[in-house]
């Protein structure tokens, strides 16, 4: 009953997990500020749209990344755009590096994606502070970028893992 | 050689920026103009980008409370677990605060209504205020702003300025209203800034917030003077609150090179708070 043409609805579902996860993580509150660790926080919006536009483009589309860059902005209380506007660009990052590379790399991925948070990142504090005039913590910015970065590696290890079960390993 | 590389540069950057991908919907660069222009008329406060701001707003709002329930589920029971292992000590050094506090209980209300009296005799001015009883609806924590969402807005009467407090304390004012939610900057915020009074010693100076979990003074000539653990209450100058709502504590060091403010509340656990708006009236 559940299965239109041989495509289960099941699938379907599995299929969209990565934008259901991408609109969670930008409304709801992950950020482990309960335990008082100082400084510790990574942007997980930044890995899930880098790894899944980068394995597998059409898992995230370029509207709905959009618009939760624009929730985003609205929940942490920031500029209008200013998320789309970065995640859009690593949107951009990550599908120039798909059109270069033609034998997929965990560490070259890696080290682009730590390239690409680094420009991303000082668009997006260049922007809030020169145009918006808003102060601000660098030390707590580049501890974000740093783990955010560190992190990359455990988070696509599971979405590779996520990927083989579901998809079986192909990327589209 | 140099020309074929810059080429497959040129042909990659528009292949990703500019033309449509076959999943996708919109392309790339199209969202990006768009996303400027947003950012463009947002910071020449267009109107109807504000209209966009209410509207997104007032979703965003109600879906991340929905969304962090199981979240704060959890923290709710991480807490309430940590509570229970610390409750025996806990007892032990509130009983023995509260013998103190009665003791000084007794000298307050005999000083309030001899205040009170002198006030009468001086004709002075007395505040009252409206009280709307408000719910945290989200406490993320950003790189940026050390400010919260609560679940009263323009429709309950809240208004720019009103003080926040958690129960007796002040813990931020709020700086965003829309129809049903606003927003509180905390005064450990970068931006927060309140006239205070430091007793003793009624040294008036401005607290500042760091960012994070405490706060600074600032502003002030006095600062040999202030007393580790002197209680820090607001002024009342500038007449954005009334005056001797308490706010925190100092703690210094010996050589007066750090001064920092320990609030009263612990703003990682707020869950309802109090929006007053002082009005002044003769007595």
């Amino acid at each position: 009953m559940s299965e239109i043409g041989g495509y289960s609805y099941s699938k379907l579902i599995l299929e969209k997990i990565p934008i259901l996860l991408l609109i969670i993580s930008v409304l709801n509150e992950f950020d482990f500020n309960y335990l008082n660790l100082k400084y510790f926080s990574f942007n997980f919006p930044f890995i899930l749209i880098y790894y899944w536009s980068l394995k597998r483009s059409g898992s995230l589309g370029y509207g709905l990344i959009f618009l939760s860059g624009l929730l985003n902005d609205a929940v942490v209380g920031l500029p209008i755009g200013v998320s789309a506007l970065c995640y859009l660009l690593i949107c951009g990052f990550s599908a120039y590096l798909r059109n270069i590379t033609l034998r997929p790399n965990l560490v070259k991925d890696w080290f682009f994606f730590g390239f690409t948070i680094l420009v991303v990142n000082s668009v997006m504090y260049g922007t809030v502070n020169l145009f918006f005039n808003v102060p601000i913590m660098y030390a707590s910015v580049l501890v974000n970028i740093l783990f955010t970065f560190l992190f990359y590696v455990v988070f696509s290890n599971l979405f590779d893992y996520y990927q083989k079960i579901i998809f079986g390993g192909t990327n589209a | 050689m140099q020309a074929s590389s810059r080429d497959d540069f040129i042909i990659a950057i528009r292949s990703a920026f500019i033309k449509k991908e076959n999943k996708q919907k919109f392309s790339l660069i199209a969202l990006i103009i768009l996303t400027l222009i947003i950012l463009t008329l947002g910071k020449y406060n267009f109107k109807t980008v504000d209209y966009i701001k209410i509207f997104l707003r007032e979703i965003a709002y109600r879906s991340s409370f929905v969304v962090s329930i199981p979240e704060n589920l959890i923290v709710k029971i991480y807490h309430s677990t940590k509570e229970h292992f610390f409750i025996y000590d806990d007892n032990r050094k509130l009983r023995a605060q509260l013998d103190i506090q009665l003791a000084k209980n007794y000298k307050t209300e005999y000083i309030v209504a001899e205040n009170k009296r002198l006030k009468s005799v001086l004709d002075s001015l007395e505040y009252s205020s409206d009280k709307i009883l408000a719910k945290v609806l989200i406490d993320k924590k950003s790189p940026f702003l050390r400010s919260i969402i609560v679940n009263k807005g323009s429709r309950n009467n809240v208004k720019l300025g009103m003080a926040a407090m958690d129960g007796e304390y002040l813990v931020g004012k709020v700086v965003e209203v829309s129809f049903s939610t606003s927003r509180i900057l905390l005064l450990s915020d970068l931006n927060s800034k309140i006239p205070v009074d430091i007793i003793p010693g009624n040294i008036q100076s401005i607290l500042s917030g760091t960012g994070e979990n405490d706060g600074i003074i600032q502003y002030t000539k006095q600062q040999q003077f202030i007393e580790n653990e002197s209680k820090v209450f607001t002024s009342g100058a500038g007449e954005i609150f009334k005056a001797g709502i308490p706010i925190g504590e100092v703690e210094k060091n010996n050589d007066n090179s750090n001064i920092k403010i320990n609030f009263f509340s612990d703003f990682s656990q707020l869950r309802f708070l109090k929006l007053n708006s002082y009005k002044k009236e003769k007595n």
